[in-house]
């Protein structure tokens, strides 16, 4: 699906990611793994077309969306969350959902003037289309609460289901299980595996808790200083040399 | 439906009053009055770009000035034209331009907004700060053009005479119009992007939202609906001037979307009334009063900004925030 060539990003003299080549195959669930500052929200923008990768190419099923806008590629089918959460504050939370529906939404601006049918017809295939995203993650019960008001893991699923309303094909998760405690982020495994198979989804994500990665990823990707030095599955990586050095220091 | 049943409700209560405003109160009021309209299309519609899209602008006074100018053209006949342009001969473009009110009016707008829609590509290239001095730089230029151009602005002399063909009811129409198109936006997947644009707009683009189409309809329906104010400023003044779209308007503006609350349609109507029939209510202030027997000119401006300052002390966001009046809840979904 997502398919990273040589890809190197350079800002000023720092190297943020460099080489990095990754393959992403239809129904993967891919970690990206890393220490602070390895890359991976790099990786992540450059795919949403926020940063311009300074050499190197990214084909999106073998289209080359290396120069591509960010809302052409959400239209493409690429949607994401982010690191910091980023609801829109003054919404409510099927609001929020509602704006993943924009272009959706079929009916033109004259028509939203005038009030014609499919305005109406539109606006209410969609508020219950949003609702059902909203039964599926678990948040019905908040629908018409501002969305900045829900607890932090709340906030995290209302920019899945968010995402979800653009109807990806892949999703990018930026850490999504991070501040979490363990029955949340066990939860939200299940809610992975659940709207994976619902919506036909490959996932990548980044993460820094181990177990949640072993739980949910088929396959992950370890960087270090914008270098890969792991690619593999979840099992083996727990057991490579560069691995733990990365992340315990190479003194042992 | 429920959206229909409130919307006749509404027009039908809206033109009564002006109806009756019309026939039983004396011209003072009226005038008053017709003057609130006029302000009440441009507060709604600055309110759709600074408020609801969050593009701090500040160039109203532009497309009202643009709005006045080829509104007042149109309606001059070609005698009053060539009589009343002294610094130098009438372009044979401005003797060509000829029309009766209602078409003068909507001209107005399409020509304010194609020029929105020109001035978007350089306005939103920049964010924040820096759009509110280019778009301040933009009101400037029209006006420097308006006294230039002594060919088809009659310079500083401004126009005079101009056809009073703006009533109280033709303007509360207007008013009338361009607040339900302005809900209907806001209340629509246009409006939503907006709001989205205003609280994050790179989260808005990784929705997929193309932000700066958004942002130029915003820009583009403002500008239209300015320039029919514009319009119906020159037709109910029938005299205009380049002095009088100077900042001053902008600023003016910009008190009442900030007083009735940045991104409420109902607060920028409210503040209005308040800021303009304020102003009216206070006038006693300049005269010779109980305490002295001269007269004070300005220092009902003095009152009133004391009273502005004390309602933002305790209205941070405004009267009403960024909701409208009939928000209860955070979100209703009632139509």
């Amino acid at each position: 699906m997502v398919q990273f060539q040589n890809v190197t990003k350079k800002f000023g003299g720092v190297i943020a990611i460099k080489d990095v080549n990754l393959h992403l195959n239809l129904g993967d669930t891919f970690g990206l793994i890393g220490p602070n500052g390895a890359g991976k929200t790099t990786i992540f923008n450059i795919i949403t077309g926020n940063y311009k990768p300074t050499s190197g190419k990214v084909y999106f099923k073998h289209e080359d969306i290396t120069d591509y806008k960010p809302n052409k590629i959400v239209e493409l089918g690429i949607a994401r969350t982010f690191q910091n959460i980023r609801l829109f504050s003054s919404m409510s939370v099927i609001e929020n959902v509602m704006i993943g529906f924009h272009n959706h939404i079929n009916y033109s601006f004259f028509e939203a003037i005038f009030r014609l049918p499919r305005f109406f017809r539109d606006e209410r295939n969609f508020f219950n289309e949003a609702r059902e995203i909203l039964a599926i993650l678990g948040l019905s019960e908040f629908e018409s609460y501002k969305a900045t008001s829900l607890s932090y893991g709340n906030q995290r699923k209302v920019e899945i289901a968010r995402a979800l309303a653009t109807s990806p094909e892949v999703l990018l998760l930026d850490e999504p299980a991070a501040g979490m405690n363990p029955a949340e982020s066990d939860e939200l495994a299940n809610i992975l595996e659940k709207i994976k198979k619902e919506f036909d989804l490959t996932i990548l994500l980044i993460e820094h808790d181990m177990k949640f990665v072993q739980k949910v990823c088929n396959k992950v990707l370890v960087l270090d200083y914008g270098k890969t030095i792991f690619e593999g599955s979840p099992s083996n990586m727990l057991k490579d040399e560069n691995v733990i050095k990365a992340y315990l220091g190479d003194f042992i | 439906m429920k959206y229909f049943r409130n919307l006749i409700i509404s027009i039908i209560l809206v033109l009564a009053t002006l109806f009756l405003a019309n026939k039983y109160l004396d011209s003072y009021l009226v005038m008053i009055l017709s003057n609130i309209g006029i302000f009440i299309i441009l507060a709604v519609s600055y309110n759709l770009i600074n408020g609801v899209t969050g593009q701090f602008s500040l160039e109203p006074n532009g497309f009202v000035a643009i709005g006045a100018y080829v509104t007042a053209l149109l309606l001059l006949s070609n005698d009053e034209k060539t009589m009343q342009f002294m610094l130098s001969d009438p372009s044979p473009l401005i003797l060509w331009m000829h029309s009766s009110f209602i078409p003068a009016l909507l001209i107005s707008g399409i020509v304010a907004s194609l020029i929105a829609l020109t001035l978007a590509f350089p306005v939103f290239r920049v964010r924040g700060d820096y759009l509110a001095i280019v778009t301040l730089g933009f009101g400037f230029i029209i006006r420097i053009f308006a006294i230039n151009q002594d060919s088809y602005t009659n310079g500083s002399m401004g126009l005079s005479n101009i056809p009073n063909e703006a009533n109280l009811i033709s303007i509360g129409v207007f008013a009338l119009i361009s607040v339900i198109v302005v809900l209907n936006i806001v209340y629509s997947k246009y409006g939503r992007a907006m709001k989205a644009i205003r609280d994050d707009e790179d989260a808005t683009n990784a929705m997929g939202i193309n932000t700066f189409k958004i942002k130029t309809i915003a820009f583009m329906t403002s500008a239209f609906f300015e320039g029919i104010g514009g319009g119906l400023m020159a037709s109910l003044l029938t005299t205009i001037s380049p002095e009088q779209f100077s900042f001053m308007l902008t600023f003016q503006l910009l008190i009442i979307i900030v007083l009735g609350g940045l991104g409420s349609t109902t607060g920028a109507i409210i503040a209005t009334f308040l800021v303009l029939g304020g102003m009216e209510a206070l006038r006693f202030l300049d005269e010779p009063n109980f305490f002295t027997n001269t007269a004070h000119p300005g220092l009902r401006m003095v009152v009133f900004s004391l009273l502005l300052i004390l309602i933002m002390i305790f209205a941070r966001k405004g009267l009403f925030g960024d909701r409208e009046i009939w928000d209860k809840k955070w979100f209703n979904f009632k139509m």
